[in-house]
Order: structure tokens, then sequence, then C-alpha cells
């Protein structure tokens, strides 16, 4: 085999694994994702019983301890609007007013439930 | 003070500015005079940009609140070692400390190269400049560190309790030090391609840069995962985190560098992928600073969303446009010179490598930026968890692994079956025995990929070990020196070499060590009462007795606990969670608002060569509510019954302050004296200190590597043979022997 | 005070960076870039020989193998050699030492 042929093989074959990574990349985060609402987002398309992923800041003077629960509203980053929040788990230590966070969030009544766990910061 | 430190920045610019103008019209007319007033230009600025950094950490050293950046990160109870390093914990600071490091090793380059690749420095000192222009007029019209007030406070905020450790306060100048050396190879590829001379010279004068990069850049990763693991209350060393990753990405790419310039040192190959990936390493690393400053992505770091993105992301957007348009201008001289003979030969595995790192750096690019590309695409940000990134990570770092065992192994050019048999046999050996054994005696089969991992690891290992002795070995054949001799010897006159084998072996046991934390560890989220035990990971966790300590500063509860294996004792370990005061929350009463704010854990750890127990406590405050409610209204009707006058006098103040101090004093010692069940997450995972053994071995080849050898080795050998006029000798005399590497 | 301060760190600025304009310094003969790239060339070429050495030495190259390119090798060597002493007269840096013969 002449190296000319040789050089277009290692070529195609580089390129198709390049193909098939980046498919597999696309498609597990397109799959995969979760929509990250923003506070006023969430007000308007939430369902109850179902869960979203809340992306906002904490409200400066809204954060209590109660019990076992973490107490706190989400600001919208744009809109002056904020969500409650009630939350069980691990709280990461950087948490604190004024950050950003993330917390995946089931509608009950008027304010939505924290899954365990799920805040990131 | 402060407005020398404003004078001091403007004249940087103006400095740094100048600089660039005279440099490219030294380059361009060809006069001496303008490139070294250029050169001096940056010495200026190194200079400039020193006092400028000494009168703020002078202001921070004498705690002057006048200065904004003072009063927002550091106070008077900041220990002296945190002052210093509260300067760069700060937006204004970062960026003096960036533009001061830059100046520095750009100095260093010029200094060094004052009388070498003539036409490719003043293009180099140009694009150097113009980086510190940018950093400069960020301080000069964004940030400025120098910033004061007429009425400085009392009192400063102080730092963030979560910085206040050593590994912490070292992790930003390691990581500025790292992306501000990748400059120096940028800039001198730039003049290369610009000047047309793409030879090895670039290359030549600026590999050391590169790998004190890599070196510095993958210490300051890994003090991070430290600091995740041993302060932060997750447990873990990695999270995927954004900024973690935008770390990672220049990292990972710079790693890809150093191997490639090797052929291109050689062989004269991969001109134009040398000179993407370095243009690449930069590139990433400036979009790495502006990460973690722009708010961008909702992260841990976030030094907040501020108006310095724009400006970045114009930055980066420049490099990104310059890159292209530079290499596809330079194309015809950039063809490679040779070509790849054979799959089996060294060339080929630093090739494929490459494409592995590159690779990863496309996974992680694509899964840190996707909440920003969805958006771009569909309108909506989505984010993918970190579980998105092992089934991509995980494989290609086992590829990664093999070929670091491989490469060593192997020859330039090309091999044959008789050298694969002699070579692979012990380290291959070693590695399936490995495997076999961790079959039949151990429960990895659990985990085939990091069954792999070990295997691969021990494959590495047993190729770099083989390698040592035997080239330990032949050079006792002819210099009869005693064996410890021989191998130092060994190492010293081929650092490149071997200071690299040494780091594929600190990557093995690093990656051993990934592996077996994150595939088996045991971890248990438990409720105790006081005398009650837990069993984790084959060990015995007792609460023995609650704990409690207050300061001005914070309120700590925590427990002391018994570890015990088998009946037997293992060690006493103190988990405490803080509580820090709210900051002025008006609807947190006295005592309330010291139970309401940030909280952070310190962790109770018990690290080991082959396991750690990690414990930390959450204690629940509920019990304390009702007395804390009613020493809210205590104090509310106290402070009431005051007048507006006698609320105003200093012995009122501090009366209250103390009986403040005494209420929460004594409820701490009620949280001691009568315990309640608390809950505890209590990790034992295996081999996590591999991960920083491993970290250390790389760090000690990568310097063993970087080592310049001193100038008397240098020349001699030149002088020995030049000479000696070599007549048809089968072997012309070349004076190699004694030359260090 | 510190105006003073100011103006003292402006004079010195200014006088730092103009030196090399107000001396005027004469400018490089071009031969001396050839010389650089010749000498970077040569380094390489050693390191290339000693890899080649460290290979066989340690079995990666067999002995027919090693003998092939550590021939191609030196007589790539002595070509850059060559081409030093016809570009700048000293193919070494210690030219004194050159001449002696050591």
């Amino acid at each position: 085999m002449d190296p000319s042929r040789k050089r277009a093989i290692r070529l195609t074959v580089a390129l198709t694994a390049a193909l098939l990574l980046a498919s597999a990349l696309v498609w597990t985060s397109f799959a995969a994702g979760q929509k990250e609402l923003t506070a006023s987002q969430l007000l308007s398309q939430a369902k109850p019983g179902q869960s979203y992923v809340l992306a906002g800041t904490v409200l400066a003077g809204s954060v209590r301890h109660v019990g076992t629960a973490l107490i706190f509203r989400v600001r919208d980053p744009a809109l002056e609007v904020s969500v409650p929040v009630i939350y069980r788990g691990i709280v990461p230590d950087p948490f604190a007013a004024g950050r950003g966070v993330l917390v995946t969030v089931r509608k009950q009544g008027t304010s939505f439930v924290g899954e365990q766990n799920s805040l990131t910061t | 003070m402060a407005a020398l430190g404003r004078v001091l920045l403007i004249l940087g610019l103006v400095v740094a500015l100048y600089g660039i103008g005279a440099s490219l019209h030294g380059a361009r007319s060809g006069q001496l005079e303008w490139v070294q007033s250029g050169r001096r230009a940056v010495y200026t600025l190194a200079a400039l940009m020193t006092l400028a950094f000494a009168i703020l950490e002078d202001a921070f050293l004498r705690s002057d609140f006048s200065f904004n950046v003072v009063s927002s990160a550091s106070s008077t109870t900041t220990p002296t070692f945190y002052k210093l390093a509260a300067a760069w914990s700060t937006q204004q600071g970062s960026l003096l400390l960036w533009v001061f490091l830059l100046s520095l090793w750009s100095s260093l380059i010029l200094f060094l190269t004052r009388n070498r690749v003539r036409e490719i420095a003043p293009y180099a000192t140009a694009v150097l400049l113009g980086f510190g222009a940018f950093f400069v007029s960020l301080t000069v019209f964004f940030a400025s560190p120098f910033g004061t007030t007429a009425n400085p406070p009392l009192q400063g905020a102080g730092l963030d309790p979560l910085l206040l450790h050593a590994s912490m306060m070292i992790h930003p100048p390691m990581l500025y030090s790292g992306y501000t050396l990748l400059t120096i190879p940028f800039a001198f590829a730039v003049g290369a391609l610009v000047t047309g001379r793409l030879g090895n010279e670039w290359i030549a004068v600026t590999r050391r840069f590169a790998l004190a990069a890599w070196l510095v850049l993958g210490i300051g990763i890994l003090l991070g995962a430290r600091w995740s693991y041993t302060e932060l209350g997750w447990g873990g060393y990695w999270a995927w985190d954004p900024v973690e990753n935008a770390a990672l990405m220049p990292w990972l790419c710079v790693t890809a560098f150093i191997h490639s310039i090797m052929i291109q040192e050689k062989r004269g190959m991969l001109k134009i992928w040398n000179v993407s990936l370095i243009l690449g390493s930069s590139t990433l690393a400036i979009l790495g600073t502006f990460l973690v400053r722009s708010g961008v992505l909702d992260s841990i770091h976030a030094f907040g969303a501020s108006t310095l993105g724009i400006p970045f992301v114009i930055l980066i957007g420049a490099m990104v446009a310059v890159s292209i348009a530079l290499v596809t201008a330079r194309r015809e001289v950039l063809r490679s010179e040779a070509r790849l003979d054979s799959l089996l030969s060294r060339e080929a595995v630093f090739l494929f490598q490459n494409l592995v790192l590159v690779a990863m750096v496309a996974v992680v690019f694509w899964i840190t930026f996707f909440p920003l590309i969805s958006e771009a695409i569909t309108g909506t940000k989505v984010s993918v968890g970190p579980p998105a990134f092992r089934p991509f990570i995980v494989p290609l770092a086992l590829v990664l692994v093999a070929l670091s065992g491989i490469g060593p192994l192997i020859a330039w050019r090309r091999v044959t079956a008789a050298n694969l048999r002699r070579n692979f046999t012990i380290p291959v050996a070693v590695g399936a025995a490995t495997c076999v054994v961790l079959l039949l005696a151990s429960n990895a089969a659990a985990r085939p990929f990091a069954l792999i991992m070990f295997s691969l690891g021990a494959f590495v290992l047993a190729s770099v070990a083989q390698e040592l002795w035997r080239g330990t070995a032949a050079r006792r054949a002819s210099t009869r020196d005693p064996v410890p001799v021989a191998f130092v010897r060994l190492i010293g006159r081929n650092r490149r070499r071997y200071g690299g084998y040494i780091a594929h072996a600190g990557l093995a046991v690093l990656l051993i060590g990934v592996a077996a934390s994150s595939s088996f560890a045991h971890s248990r989220d438990v409720i105790l009462s006081p005398g009650q035990s837990a069993g984790v990971g084959g060990y015995q966790v007792q609460y023995v007795r609650p704990v409690e300590h207050v300061t001005n500063a914070k309120v700590s509860f925590g427990a002391v606990l018994d570890l015990s294996k088998g009946g037997k004792h293992v060690s006493t370990l103190t988990t405490t969670r803080g509580f820090y005061p709210a900051p002025n929350d008006p609807g947190l009463g006295p005592i309330s608002d010291a139970f309401n704010g940030q909280a952070d854990s310190n962790v109770g750890l018990r690290a080991g060569l082959t396991r750690d127990i990690w414990t930390v406590v959450n204690p629940d405050l509920t019990p304390l509510q009702s007395e804390i409610t009613a020493g809210d209204r205590a104090f509310l009707k106290l402070m009431t019954s005051l007048t507006p006058a006698q609320a105003r006098q200093p012995a009122v103040i501090d009366w209250i302050r103390y009986y403040r101090a005494q209420a929460i004093a004594g409820l701490a010692a009620r949280y001691v004296s009568h315990p309640w069940p608390i809950e505890f997450l209590l990790i034992v995972s295996p081999m996590v200190t591999w991960i920083w053994l491993g970290a250390l071995i790389i760090a000690f080849g990568g310097l063993i590597a970087l080592w310049p050898i001193p100038l008397r080795a240098r020349r001699r050998a030149p002088a020995r043979g030049s000479a000696r006029q070599p007549a048809a000798a089968p072997s012309p005399p070349v004076p190699v022997r004694e030359t260090v590497y | 005070m510190e105006l003073l301060v100011i103006l003292a760190v402006l004079a010195a600025v200014t006088l730092f960076v103009s030196g090399p304009l107000r001396r005027a310094a004469p400018s490089e003969p071009e031969g001396d870039r050839r010389i650089a790239e010749l000498e970077a060339a040569r380094e390489a070429k050693y390191l290339e020989i000693r890899d080649a050495e460290l290979d066989h030495s340690t079995g990666k190259l067999s002995d027919e193998d090693y003998r092939v390119v550590d021939r191609a090798l030196r007589s790539e060597a002595i070509e850059i050699l060559h081409e030093l002493d016809r570009a700048g007269g000293q193919a070494s840096n210690g030219a004194g030492a050159a001449v002696d013969g050591r």
C-alpha cells in the first residue's frame, strides 16, 4: 500500500472517530440535559408534581434554618421576582445570600420543594 | 499612596502602549535601538507593576481601610499571611497580580533571548505588551485596586471564611502563573508566524516556559482539588464545576503541546498542529480567566457578574481571529518536512496521545459551555450535570494512561516485532498479573473500568521502572559507577526523557487513586446520639461526645468521633460545623442572626495510604429554637426599652454585646450538656492519598525535565570535537557523550 | 511629597526606556541569524543522536537499526557543523577552546 493511500486511510479513520465522538456528545447533552429556568419562568410554567432546575441568586435576607430544612428565596437575574424554596439535604459550604445557585425543585402549593441534595452553587 | 498606585498603573499602560509601537517599528525598520527600547518597556512595566503590587500589599498589611479593596476583603483580625493573600481574593487585586506576573515572565524571556531570535522577539514583545496593556487598562478603567473612600470603616469585612486555608491562598497565584507563563510561547508563536520563521527556534526558546506553565497550572488545579476535599463539606475533590474545567482545559492542551513539540524538533512534523495547540492553550487560559469573573456560568468561584465580561469576550475573539488568520496565511511554510513512517513508532504514540487530549478538551468544553450553546440554539439554558462527563472521560483517560506506558517502550521512526518482545514483555506481564491478582483477591471485578485502570497503571509503573533500570545498567556498563550514582547521573544527563518518565509514573499513581476512590468509596448518611455508632466501609464510627467553640466570628457545634476497626481503636476525629453571623439581616433577631448566616464544615479526616475516613457533621439546631426565639424577644424588649441617647453610649453598647455573647455561649453550653441526635456524613474512600502522592511525583518529574543545564556543561561539548576534522571514519566523531540535555 | 515621587518615577522611566534611542546602537550583522538557526539545528541533532544511543542501550533499537540510524544522524550533524564553519567561522561557543583542539 503506497504511503499516500495509507495517509488517506488514517485521515479517514481519525475523522470518523472525531465525528462519532461529536455525535455522542451532542446526543447525550441534548438528551440528558435539564432546562434551567429562572424564577419568573418557573412561576409561569411550573406544574405541580413535575421537577425543574431553578437557577438564580439567593435573595439577601431570605435565608432561614427551620428545623432540618433550609428556606430561602431565589431571585430572577433580570426581573424583581423571587420564588420560595424549601430544601433539605447537603448545603454546599459556599452557599450564602447573593450567590448563584442551581436547585432541582417541585411545585407544592405556592412554594417549591427542593429535591434532596440537589443544591449546587 | 493610593494616588501613587493609580499613577503607576496609568504609567504602566502608557509604557506598554509605547513598547508595542516601539517594538513593531523596530521590527519593520530593522532599527535595533527601537527594539531595545521596546524590550526596556517590558522591564519598566515589570518594575511599575512590582511597585504597584507592593503598595497594595502594604495597604493590606497596615489594614488601611481607606482602600476599598482592603476594607472589602480584610480586617484587623485577619492573620498576616491571609492579609497578604486577601489582595488577590478581590477582582481588582487579582487583575493586578495577573499583569504583575505577566510582566515578570515577559522580562525574563526577553532578557534570556536578548541576543537570539532577533526577528521574532520584537513581535513577541508587542504581543506580550498587548496582553499587559489589556489587563492594566482593566485596572485603570474598570476595576482599580486603588479606589479609596473618604470615610474608611473602622473594621473591614474580613476574608471569606472558606478561603482561610493556605492551599486556597496559594491556588490563585499558581493558576495565574500558569496562565501568564502560557502567554510566552503564544507570543513567540505569533511572532514566528508573522515573520515566517517557523523552524524550531521559537520552540527552543519557549519550551521551558511552556513546561513551567504546565507544571504550575497542574499544581494550581491540584491545590484546588485538595481544598475541595479537605475543606468543603461534600466529600469529593472534583465536581466538574465550570471553573474547575476552565483551568483543566488549557492544562490538557499544554500537556499535548509539550509532547508534540518533540516531534517537531526531531522530524520537522506537526508544525501547524503545534502552533495551533499553543494558540489554543493560551486562548483557553484567557477564557478560563474570563469565566471566573463574568458570571456567565453559575459556579463556585464566580467573582460575580461584572462589567469585565465584554472586554474579555473581545480579547478572546481577537485571539481566535488572529490565530486562524496567521495559521492560514502561513500554511505553506508550515508544511511538514517528513511523514509519519509507521503507526508503530514513538511519533505515532505521541500523535495518538495528542488526539486523546484534544478529544478530552473538546468533551469538557462542550459540556461546560452547553448551557450557553443550547441557549444560543434553542433559546433556553440547558445544563448537563457532572455525570455526563464520565462516559467520555473515563475511556479517554484509560487510553491516555496506556499510551503513557507504551511511549517509553518504543523507539522513534519504527519498531520491529523483536523490539516489541524485548521491551513489552515485562511491563505487560506485570499489568496482566495485577489484573489477575485483583480479580482473585478483591472485589475489583465489580468495577471493570477501575480494574482496567489499576492494571494499566501497573503496566505504566513497570514500564518506567524497566526503563530506569535499563538506562542505569547501560550507564554502568561504560562508567562502572555504583548503582545509585549511575542512576542519579542517568537522570541528570537525560532530564527531559527521565523527568518525563517520572511524571508518567506519577500520572499512573494519581489515576489509580482516582479510580479507587471514585469506584470503591462507601458513604453513609446517619443520625446518631452520643454513644451510638454506625458502620461504614469496614469501620465503626462512634459519636463520643459533642463539642462547641464560640468566638466573635463564629459559633461551632460538632462532635468527637471514635474510629475503630474490628474492635481495635484506630483514631479519634473531631468534626464541627461553623455558623457565621448573617450580615445585617433585619428579619433576624440578635440571637438568631448568629446562626443564620453562612455555614462551613470542618472536616474530620483520617488520611492513610490505603484509605481515608472522612467525616462531617450537620447539627440541626431545632432543639435550641425555642431558646433562640426567647432570646430574640428578650433582646428586642431590652433594646426598645432604651432611649436613643442611652442606646448610643459606648458602655451600654459594650454591655449589650457582652450579654449577647453570654447568651450565645449559654446556648452552646446547652448543646453540650443536653445533646440530641445529629446528622453525620461518613465516607470511607480508598487510596485518596495516592492522588496527592501521584501529583507530587508528577511535579518532581516536571521539575527534573525543567531544570536548566549548567552553562559549563553546555559549552564543553562543542569545543571538544569541532577542531577534529573527521576523515572517512565509519562513525564520524560527534561530541555528544558528555553533553547534558 | 507624593508628587515628587511621581515625578522621579516618570523621569526614571523616560530615561530608561529612551536609553537605546539616545545611544543609537549599531545594527546586527545579517549573518548572525543564520548562525543562530544552525546552532539550534546542531543542538537538536545532538539530542537525536543521544536519544538514539539511549534507545539502543536500553534495547529499543537493535544493533543493525542503531548502526544505520546513528550513521545517518552523525553525517547530518557533520553537515550542520560544516555549514556553521562556512557561515560564521566558528562552529562552537567557546572559540578559544576550539582553537586549542581540546
